[in-house]
C-alpha cells in the first residue's frame, strides 16, 4: 500500500510527511516527526496523554489518523512555550508541583492551555469538567486544578490568589 | 493497527462509489472516536476507510426551510456552540455534550454515535424525540428515514452496503415546544449511560401537553420510543397523577440487561425516575419559552 503525502502545520511550522493510512496522528508525531512530548497512555481516547490542539479544538491524537492532518493546524506540547519562555500553565505546574511521574503532564498542559485560550476566567468546576478527559494517577488532581486556576489569574494580570 | 486503505472523497457520489465498490469491508470515518478504538482492538478489520469530512456540507449546521440541517460529520464542539440549535433543542445539545471528554467532543458526531449503534448512545434519544430524519446516500440515490429506523440492534444498522448518513433534518420547533435529556451514570462525568431519557413536549397556552415524545436509551437493544409515556402526557399538565402514569409507562417499556453498570431492576426503576425529571425540565422550558418565539428561532 502506498504511503500518503500530508502537508500540514505543526507548532507554527509547515510540515510534510509520508504516512500509512493506519498510522495515528500520535504515531506520526512520535515515530515520524520525533515529537515525543505527546504520550500514548491508553490508545483509546480515555486518558488524554496524547492531547493536541487541531484547528483550535483539543483532540486525542491517538484517535485521529495521520492522513487526516492534511491542511490542518496542529499544536503539540512542544509548541506551547515561546522559545525559552514557559507558558503560564507550564510555569504554574512547576510552582504548584502539579506533577509527579510526569506522563500525563503534556496532555494536561495542552488541554489547560486550550481552556484558557477559550475561557480567561474558568471556575474550578469548569476547569475540572474540561480536564475530565485527562487522567492522572499520581497527584489526585488538586494541585493540577490549582495550577491551572493560578495560571488563569496570571494571564489576566492578577496576582496569584490560589 | 493492521494495514488499511484510506480515501477522502470530495463528493457524496464518490464516497458512495468507494463504499459500494470496496472489495472487502469499508467503513465510514467521521469523528473516528469509536472507529479507531475498534480498529485497534481488532474488533473491526476493514479494508478501506472512507473519510467523509472533505465533502462540502458534511460539517456544519444550517437552517433550510423548516429544518435545521446538521452535517453528519459535525463535531460536538460545533453543535454545542450553535446558539439557535441550543435554543431550539437544548435536549439535543445536552445529549451530544455528554459524549466523552472535551477531547472527544472535538471529533465525535451524532452520525457516528447513531451508526455505532450502542443502545447507550447519549445523542440518539433526544434526536429521535425531535422526530429528526436521517438523509442516507447510497448506490440507489438518496433516501430520508426517521432516525429511529437506523439502529436495528447493538452494533447493527439498517444501512446497506454503499450507504452512509449525509445529514440530519430536524424540524424547527413549534411555539411552546422544548425538550430535555438526562442520563444516569454512577459518577459525574466520563461514563456510559445506565439509563438515558429524552422528553420532547409541545404545550398549549394553558400549559397542557398537546404533543410529546419520550425516548429511552440503554434499557433495550435499541433506543425505545415509549408510546405509553407520550400518551400519559398528552392532554395533561404535570400533576402527580400524570407523572405516576409517565413513570409506569417508562418502566413498562424497559427490556434491559444486567451488567456491571446496573441490574435489570435498577435500570427499570431509574428509567421511570429519569422520565419524571426530564419531563419536568422539558415542560418548564416549553412553558417559559412561551408563545413569543415563532417556529423560526
Amino acid at each position: 500500500m502506498s504511503k500518503h503525502h500530508v502537508t500540514t502545520t505543526i507548532n507554527g511550522e509547515p510540515v510534510e510527511y509520508l504516512c500509512e493510512a493506519q498510522q495515528t496522528m500520535l504515531d506520526v508525531l512520535r515515530d515520524e516527526l520525533n515529537l515525543t512530548g505527546s504520550k500514548e497512555g491508553c490508545g483509546s481516547g480515555d486518558c488524554g496523554a496524547c492531547t493536541v490542539i487541531v484547528d483550535g479544538n483539543i483532540v486525542c491524537s491517538c484517535l485521529m489518523l495521520g492522513v487526516e492532518a492534511e491542511g490542518k493546524t496542529i499544536t503539540t506540547v512542544e509548541g506551547i512555550a515561546e522559545g525559552d519562555k514557559l507558558h503560564p500553565v507550564q510555569q504554574k505546574f512547576l510552582e504548584h508541583a502539579a506533577l509527579q511521574c510526569g506522563f500525563c503532564t503534556p496532555g494536561f498542559i495542552v488541554a489547560a492551555k486550550a481552556l484558557l485560550d477559550e475561557n480567561k476566567n474558568p471556575t474550578e468546576e469548569e476547569t475540572r469538567y474540561w480536564l475530565a478527559g485527562n487522567l492522572c494517577r499520581c497527584t489526585g488532581y488538586d494541585k493540577i486544578i490549582r495550577a491551572v486556576l493560578d495560571a488563569a489569574a496570571l494571564m489576566r494580570g492578577e496576582a496569584g490568589a490560589v | 493497527m493492521p494495514r488499511v486503505s484510506y480515501t477522502a472523497p470530495a463528493t457524496v457520489d464518490d464516497a458512495v462509489k468507494a463504499l459500494a465498490g470496496a472489495a472487502g469491508l469499508a467503513k465510514v470515518l467521521s469523528g473516528g472516536t469509536d472507529l479507531l478504538v475498534q480498529l485497534k482492538s481488532g474488533r473491526l478489520k476493514p479494508d478501506l476507510i472512507v473519510d467523509t469530512k472533505r465533502i462540502p456540507g458534511m460539517i456544519g449546521i444550517r437552517e433550510e426551510g423548516d429544518y435545521f440541517v446538521i452535517g453528519a460529520a459535525t463535531p460536538g464542539v460545533l453543535i454545542s456552540a450553535h446558539q439557535p440549535l441550543e435554543h431550539a433543542y437544548p435536549g439535543i445539545v445536552e445529549g451530544v455534550d455528554l459524549i466523552g471528554s472535551q477531547q472527544i467532543q472535538g471529533r465525535c458526531t451524532i452520525a457516528g454515535n447513531l451508526c455505532n449503534a450502542s443502545p447507550a448512545a447519549d445523542s440518539v434519544p433526544p434526536v429521535i424525540a425531535a422526530r429528526a430524519r436521517a438523509v442516507v446516500a447510497g448506490p440507489g440515490g438518496r433516501r430520508e428515514v426517521p432516525v429511529e429506523e437506523i439502529v436495528t440492534g447493538p452494533g447493527r444498522t439498517s444501512l446497506q452496503k454503499g450507504e452512509f448518513v449525509v445529514e440530519f433534518k430536524i424540524p424547527l420547533p413549534k411555539p411552546r415546544q422544548s425538550d430535555a435529556y438526562l442520563r444516569f451514570i454512577p459518577r459525574t462525568e466520563m461514563d456510559i449511560a445506565v439509563v438515558g431519557c429524552a422528553v420532547n413536549v409541545t404545550l398549549d397556552e394553558s400549559g397542557a401537553c398537546t404533543d410529546a415524545r419520550v425516548v429511552l436509551g440503554a434499557v433495550a437493544p435499541t433506543q425505545v420510543i415509549v408510546a405509553g409515556a407520550a400518551e400519559a402526557l398528552r392532554g395533561h399538565k404535570l400533576d402527580e397523577d400524570t407523572l405516576q402514569r409517565l413513570d409506569s409507562a417508562a418502566q413498562a417499556a424497559c427490556h434491559p440487561i444486567t451488567d456491571k453498570r446496573g441490574t435489570i431492576e435498577y435500570r427499570t426503576k431509574v428509567a421511570g425516575v429519569l422520565a419524571r425529571r426530564a419531563a419536568a425540565i422539558a415542560f418548564d422550558r416549553a412553558a417559559t419559552r412561551g408563545a413569543t418565539i415563532a417556529g423560526a428561532v
